[in-house]
């Protein structure tokens, strides 16, 4: 009666003090799918995608509950590396690269409020209460917060033209590319 | 001398013969220029001059920015009406900043300084004085002729190739200086030489520009520059295939000449040269080639950089039929013109008016793996495979098959029986990736500041929480002080 008693209770005690060393020397912080993710996702925190910021996208992206096809800035080159890290089909048919586009302050509309800088992800905005804000290109990533706060409709998206040299050639077979009209000669 | 033998390459029938035999004439001056502010690889020259300055000819107008840049002057004298965008001759047609010059039809140059003899000059002096002229690349390549010059100088350079391949068709602005001004490309050559120290000079002209071959025979008699006649094959002209034919070394995949001791120079890059240094004249003209099956007198002309290219077309006679293509460069690597308002730049070296049955639309049918592509690369590359996989957006596997060694010459598109557009494929993979480093690069720089503001917001929010408390705890304070009195005052 006894010894089965005393040899469960020691077995009981050794295998749970093994138990409890193994919790602690080979805790997990987290999963580190998510941190990987969260690395490939922008990292911009615009919350288009309907979760709070990147890192609840990376978590939803590892839970599976997220399809890789969920972050619009990202355009096509992100959902082909989630798709990679995560070993699943893509489905490119309905991701579009958005035409880089910023944001851009309508100066007769803008009355101020300084609601828009305060949003901005990026630091993209600067302005002050009742000063025209103005909008730094190389930092915004037309995520569109900004544009949701606005008071007075003054922020739009607008698409960046092309430059000499953001300009490449369009893919065989795709739709011609519309060549510059005859215009935009420089005048006396 | 013993040549050795080349990989792949074409042999597009020439065309030449319309253009190739009547003398260079000088354009008139057209009632605008429009000079570019970029006419270079690398940095845009900075414009030095304001709206209403009055210029002279050879006066900087432009000045260059960073280790890798040219500088640009006026090509006549002149008062600058505007500096603004105006289109630019690239395949997309869109502007670039440029500086409109109004000449004034005297042509009064700046005064320049000429030195006495050009041969006492030193190696770092005669690079000074060519990247001061705002000489670049007149093959077409237009990289800055003094960083060339100061690099090979560094690296230690034995052989100075001068190319006089022009294998494009219709092409024949290096043909006629070379029958025109053979002196003084003989001359610029050794200039070149003495300023980068090579121990030999050899120059490579094609075999059937028999007239240019025998005038630079002539120049160079009694010099150390030796000439050599190369067999007419496309693309000869370009630079490491010259070298190969001649020295029989390979440039090392995704290397440079200087890389095996060459440098490469154009011949009418040694002729710009000439006239830097024995004439102090800036480059701000140059040989364009006007020719193609609707132009009515096709030639050479002297053209002002920045001469809008519809001058001469005018000044070739117009058009005898509606060109169905306008092409800057040459055929095979040139480009299509948006409009004939822009302008001649440094690196133009033709334009051409084509007629329908010459260009000989078709269109791409599916390949049928013949491996006609793989026999006319001249890099050694599979044109075929790689296009396959540019097709289904596979552009890692594309550079892992040599995508970046491609130098776009077009020789697999040309043999293409199922004209499949190849070097569209891989110029669109080109800039497809260019187009995901950058946007790679934009994406970091936004973590960035995404990471630096939410640290902010932080430390904002830990700020305030502390500041709250240390209220709180001075708020106590003050009450326990205020009862400790109120309790002192009732005892007393």
């Amino acid at each position: 009666m006894v010894i089965p008693i005393l040899s469960l209770t020691v077995l009981g005690a050794v295998l749970g003090l093994i138990l409890g060393m193994a919790a602690r020397f080979f805790k997990v912080e987290g999963n580190p799918l998510v941190e990987e993710l969260e690395a490939i996702l922008p990292g911009s925190q615009c919350g288009q995608c309907g979760y709070p910021g990147c890192t609840g996208a990376a978590q939803a992206l590892a839970d599976g509950s997220a399809p890789v096809t969920l972050c619009p800035p990202g355009g096509r080159a992100v959902v082909i590396a989630l798709a990679a890290r995560l070993g699943v089909e893509a489905d490119l048919s309905g991701v579009k690269d958005a035409v880089p586009s910023i944001a851009d302050v309508r100066e007769e509309l803008c009355i101020g409020c300084t609601r828009c800088y305060k949003v901005c992800p990026t630091d993209a905005i600067l302005g002050a209460a009742k000063h025209i804000h103005a909008v730094f290109k190389e930092a915004c990533t037309a995520c569109g917060s900004c544009v949701e706060v606005c008071p007075t409709e003054a922020i739009l998206l607008r698409p960046v033209p092309p430059t000499l040299q953001s300009w490449g050639w369009v893919k065989p077979g795709s739709m011609p590319q519309p060549l510059a009209a005859n215009e935009g000669v420089l005048a006396a | 001398m013993k040549l050795f033998k080349l990989r792949g390459g074409v042999h597009p029938e020439g065309r030449k013969a319309s253009s190739a035999d009547t003398a260079i004439r000088a354009l008139p001056l057209p009632p605008q220029l429009y000079v570019q502010l970029q006419q270079h690889v690398g940095a845009p020259a900075k414009p030095v001059v304001q709206v209403g300055d009055t210029v002279l000819a050879g006066q900087l107008i432009g000045a260059g920015q960073g280790n890798i840049s040219a500088p640009v002057h006026a090509p006549t004298s002149g008062r600058v009406v505007a500096i603004g965008d105006h289109p630019s001759p690239h395949p997309s047609g869109l502007p670039a900043a440029t500086v409109a010059i109004a000449p004034d039809g005297e042509a009064r140059w700046i005064e320049v300084d000429v030195p006495a003899d050009p041969f006492a000059l030193t190696p770092e002096d005669i690079a000074a004085r060519v990247g001061a002229a705002g000489i670049v690349g007149l093959g077409g390549a237009t990289f800055p002729s003094a960083v060339k010059l100061k690099l090979s100088r560094k690296s230690g350079v034995d052989t100075l190739i001068i190319n006089g391949g022009e294998c494009e068709p219709y092409l024949t602005c290096d043909d006629r200086i070379m029958r025109e001004r053979a002196a003084e490309i003989v001359t610029g050559i050794r200039l070149i030489q003495l300023a980068v120290g090579a121990t030999r000079a050899l120059v490579g002209i094609e075999d059937n520009k028999p007239a240019a071959l025998a005038a630079m025979r002539a120049a160079a008699a009694g010099t150390e520059v030796q000439i050599q006649a190369v067999p007419a094959m496309y693309p000869m002209g370009w630079d490491k295939q010259m070298i190969q034919v001649l020295l029989g070394r390979e440039v090392p995949a995704e290397g440079r000449s200087a890389d095996i001791g060459v440098l490469v120079h154009n011949v009418a890059t040694a002729w710009a040269v000439q006239q830097t240094i024995c004439l102090g004249r800036p480059l701000v003209s140059r040989i364009v080639t006007v020719s193609g099956g609707a132009v009515a007198q096709p030639g050479n002309l002297e053209v002002p950089i920045g001469t809008p290219v519809q001058a001469l077309f005018d000044a070739c006679g117009g058009f005898v039929s509606t060109p169905a293509r306008l092409v800057l460069g040459g055929p095979m690597m040139g480009h299509q013109l948006t409009h004939t308002s822009v302008p001649v730049v440094k690196g133009s070296s033709g334009v051409l008016a084509l007629t329908q049955a010459e260009i000989g639309l078709t269109q791409p049918a599916p390949c049928i793996r013949c491996s006609s592509c793989v026999r006319a690369c001249p890099v050694g590359l599979l044109p075929l495979e790689m296009a396959a996989r540019i097709r289904t957006d596979n552009l890692d596997a594309a550079v892992a098959l040599g995508l970046k060694d491609c130098i776009g010459c077009g020789s697999c598109s040309y043999v293409c029986p199922s004209s499949i557009p190849l070097v569209h494929y891989f110029n669109y993979a080109r800039g497809e990736l260019m187009a995901q480093a950058r946007s790679k690069l934009k994406q970091e720089a936004t973590r960035k500041l995404a990471d630096e503001r939410n640290a902010r917001m932080e430390r904002i929010a830990r700020e305030r929480e502390e500041a709250a408390a240390a209220r709180k705890a001075a708020k106590a304070a003050r009450d326990a002080a205020a009862k400790a009195t109120e309790k002192t005052e009732v005892i007393a």
